[in-house]
């Protein structure tokens, strides 16, 4: 059989990071910024903003300071990627948010790191060091400093990691304003993800062509896959974009796979029978890099009620549609299941879950509904039995 | 002055005043303290002049960040999805049993805290445990235990 799983090695590859950024700082910064959109590049935190636009958009804006953000927030359940990437390349990341402040014209970055990744400082801190030493032999102005975060899922959204970073509650702001207008202290920001960034680096070694060609029309080059759940590889795989379920599941299924949530606790549940016509890319079902697979061992009503405790945890309480849905449909799928509420309330469910999708002021309550709708829809039964 | 005074002072001449140096200065305390005490919370409001509502409103939006005393070390035991599936409730048993506490309790040495966390990254080494900043993988319920006893014989 064909194997249609294509791994690639562009995030993880050492490169001699001060020799492509030596050659880019001789470049203009619409130069390089034409060279990631043309690339076709797009965030890879999840929600996949073209990254090129971003740093045009913030390059464009007249202002004192502008910042660099690399968000290393990584709270999504079942990704584990930027913490290998940090682990692993750091000076890459650090090498892509210079290429990012000189084409946006930004001196001064930041880390975003999870508390949960506290263990990482010492190391960190040291690349940084090394890198600052290394920016002043080339004569560029840029400085990277880490924040830290203290356990909030939230602050993955990019303007309450900006709340979080000024000392405040992670609360998400309303937008627009988006941040390459107003993001940190309210100066022109560029917030990428720490994958986002080594691409952007990459694609500033190699051209946009090499990129370009991998993928597909909507979902160009390739991503790194955080693979957990019920598989004999569980890990980090590097892979082209836009392959199949199918063919994923057969490369990583363990023979009884039954579901694959694709994106994390707030990514969508894809049940076996659509395995064959789901696309792995933003065509199809996007991702963070969180492919969680399921065996039929597994009780989808756990694994719901899982994901809904762990948005009624996390949700910031802000916005009435996110607060109290989020509560109500963990309380609801438990009545369902102890049968105080006839099944037929499911359906009342996801009418408020239309609502959250419409109303919640952020992404964490626009897309709670994501996997209790999949799962309502593909695994009912196994809800109200 | 008192020790927490002094922390807090050191901390803002360290970080600054300004409201963005609020969160690496909680995070200091919490690191010395383990948790945030009203006096604590008192002393950071002077130091940023701010009100001491503003820096508790603060603190208890970051699960990270207790108000309530806390021994320690503190565990957490991831309990999301894969670290659930994967046995993180054997884990949080054995340990309960070795320090006889309940989960979300110290131990009333004041040397362990026993809590749950949400996703720490780790999904494909489940299940995790975090103790204090360190981590420790694809623990079972014998290498936890293990893993607490080394703790023990240390202080």
């Amino acid at each position: 059989m064909e194997n249609k799983i294509k791994k690639v090695d562009l995030i993880f590859e050492q490169v001699d990071y001060l020799e492509i950024l030596d050659r880019s700082f001789k470049r203009t910064q619409d130069e390089i910024i034409l060279d990631i959109i043309d690339s076709g590049l797009r965030g890879r935190g999840g929600a996949g903003f073209p990254t090129g636009l971003k740093w045009k958009f913030a390059k464009n804006e007249e202002a004192d300071q502008k910042y660099v953000i690399c968000n290393a927030d990584e709270g999504e359940p079942g990704t584990f990627k930027d913490r290998e990437i940090l682990t692993q390349v750091p000076e890459k990341v650090l090498g892509g948010m210079a290429l990012c402040g000189k084409s946006t014209g930004a001196t001064r970055g930041y880390i975003y790191l999870r508390g949960e990744y506290n263990f990482l400082l010492p190391q960190l801190n040291a690349a940084i060091d090394k890198f600052h030493e290394d920016l002043k032999n080339m004569n560029f102005d840029f400085t990277i400093e880490i924040k830290s975060g203290s356990g909030a899922y939230v602050c993955g959204e990019e303007t309450a990691l900006m709340e979080s970073m000024e000392g405040k509650r992670g609360e998400p702001r309303n937008k627009p304003p988006f941040p390459t207008t107003s993001g940190y202290l309210g100066k022109p920001t560029s917030i990428n993800n720490v994958e986002t960034l080594v691409f952007a680096l990459m694609i500033a070694k190699e051209g946009p062509t090499k990129f370009k060609e991998m993928g597909t029309f909507d979902s160009r080059g390739s991503k790194v896959f955080s693979v957990s759940g019920d598989t004999p590889k569980a890990g980090i795989y590097e892979l082209e974009l836009g392959m199949s379920l199918e063919d994923f599941v057969n490369e990583f299924g363990d023979g009884d796979t039954k579901a694959v949530q694709i994106g994390g606790a707030s990514g969508f549940c894809v049940a076996r029978k659509h395995f064959k016509e789901t696309v792995i890319g933003f065509e199809g079902i996007p991702t963070g890099g969180s492919m969680m697979l399921f065996n039929s061992t597994r009780s989808m009503f756990n694994i719901l009620n899982d994901y809904l405790e762990f948005f009624e945890e996390e949700s910031c309480g802000q916005c009435t549609p996110c607060r109290v849905g989020c509560q109500q449909l963990l309380k609801g799928i438990e009545a369902v299941k102890k049968g105080i509420r006839p099944p037929s309330y499911l359906d009342e469910l996801q009418k408020l879950s239309d609502t959250m999708r419409l109303a919640s002021k952020c992404g964490l309550g626009q897309s709670a509904p994501n996997p209790f709708n999949s799962i309502i829809n593909n695994f009912r039964e196994e809800i109200i039995y | 002055m008192t020790n927490i005074e002094e922390l807090v002072k050191q901390q803002a001449e360290l970080h600054g005043t300004t409201r963005e140096s609020l969160m690496p200065i909680l995070q200091a305390v919490i690191r010395s303290e383990r948790f945030l005490s009203e006096d604590a919370m008192v002393a950071i409001a002077r130091e940023l002049d701010i009100s001491t509502a503003d820096v508790f409103g603060t603190a208890s939006f970051y699960t990270f960040m207790d108000t309530t005393p806390k021994g320690k070390n503190i565990i957490r035991v991831c309990k999301t999805i894969t670290c659930h599936m994967k046995g993180k409730d054997a884990v949080i048993g054995a340990l309960e049993d070795l320090l006889k506490i309940k989960l979300g309790q110290n131990t009333s040495d004041g040397k362990f805290s026993l809590l749950q966390a949400n996703c720490l990254g780790w999904c494909h080494k489940g299940p995790v445990m975090l103790i204090n900043d360190e981590v420790h993988p694809e623990v079972t319920p014998e290498s936890a235990v293990e893993v607490i006893q080394g703790y023990l014989k240390q202080k």
